[in-house]
């Protein structure tokens, strides 16, 4: 990944930031951009999930790894504290992997 | 400007209540996890140490850091992972107008940087300025050092741990954003939109390069705009 990539990544990023404070006397967000943004963030971060867990690379990424993440999310509808989450998922992924599921 | 912050840090402490600072705590310790999952993943993948580190102090947004190093290492192209990262982050857009009253004026530029998806849902809880300037500043400042300390010791990890799917760790990210996401999925307008975009996009990663699926799931906009439409003639 080169760092000329990095650095327009991150200077988009700060440009969304920084937006907000500078401008918020100044203008206001379409009503219609303001409610569509969120939405469109957790369709991304949604997709994200269900990619990252089933996918690796053009192909299938194997049972352990979904298996794990169904652990996760079965504790977050449970409302169980963030850090329990993270390791639940890891560790069910890991033992699954040690006892030979791909 | 980093004392004034350090100094000012202790009076805004005192504001907040303890089960605030046990939950940012908490928030902290996870994304410890992540963060070092990051590192460790970047650099087993065959990135140099530099590449996560520069991207977490630079970037400093989760989602769109995995995004681009998973683009990245599935052999997309940089442009893909910087457009998928943008897209991401462009959320952070009216989290800026939403959190801009506890930015005003020094600070501004600092604080900007520590606007992402923990920070401003803890802000929003809060009612009283006082309290949400105090859990902004006290919640940015500790996930900040939390998370680029902990990509650090993941990146060292990762070269000697070598394989980190024996650890389980590529299940960890997925496994935040989808508790950090979930209350959002209550409302049935938005969850049907973000299941038709990862259909869409789990159906077409066989077939296209990486990153374009990701943004192709924004066609599960296409489910939520008509609705929007509706609550326009409603008023």
């Amino acid at each position: 990944m080169p760092l000329l990539a990095i650095l327009v990544l991150a200077a988009g990023t700060y440009a969304f930031r920084l937006a907000g404070p500078v401008f918020r006397n100044r203008l206001r967000l379409p009503e219609r951009l303001e409610l569509l943004l969120p939405v469109a963030a957790t369709i991304l971060l949604i997709t994200l999930v269900v990619t990252s867990t089933l996918t690796e690379g053009h192909g299938f990424a194997g049972w352990a790894r979904p298996l794990g993440v169904l652990v996760a999310g079965v504790l977050a509808v449970r409302r169980a504290p963030f850090p329990v989450i993270v390791i639940a998922a890891a560790a069910t992924t890991a033992v699954l992997r040690l006892c030979g599921v791909e | 400007m980093l004392l004034f912050i350090l100094m000012d840090m202790r009076s805004l402490w005192r504001t907040l209540d303890r089960r605030t600072l046990r939950d940012v705590g908490l928030v902290c310790l996870a994304d410890a996890l992540v963060g070092a999952s990051f590192g460790a993943i970047a650099v087993s993948g065959g990135l140099d140490a530099w590449v996560p580190i520069v991207m977490s102090l630079l970037v400093f947004a989760g989602g769109a850091q995995f995004a681009a190093v998973g683009v990245v290492l599935a052999g997309g192209s940089p442009v893909a992972a910087v457009v998928s990262g943008l897209v991401l982050n462009a959320r952070l857009l009216p989290y800026g107008f939403a959190v801009a009253d506890v930015l005003g004026g020094r600070g501004r530029l600092v604080g900007a940087h520590l606007i992402m998806d923990e920070g401003v849902a803890f802000t929003l809880r809060q009612d009283d300025p006082r309290g949400r300037r105090a859990v902004f500043w006290i919640c940015g400042v500790a996930l900040f050092a939390v998370w680029n300390v902990s990509v650090v010791l993941g990146a060292l990890a990762g070269q000697a741990i070598g394989d980190t799917d024996t650890f389980g760790l590529d299940a960890a990210f997925p496994a935040v954003i989808l508790a950090l996401v979930l209350p959002a999925l209550r409302d049935r307008g938005t969850r049907d939109a973000a299941l038709l975009g990862a259909a869409v996009a789990l159906a077409a990663t066989p077939f296209l390069p990486a990153g374009v699926p990701l943004l192709l799931a924004l066609t599960g906009l296409l489910l939520h705009v008509p609705q929007l439409r509706d609550r326009e003639v409603a008023r």
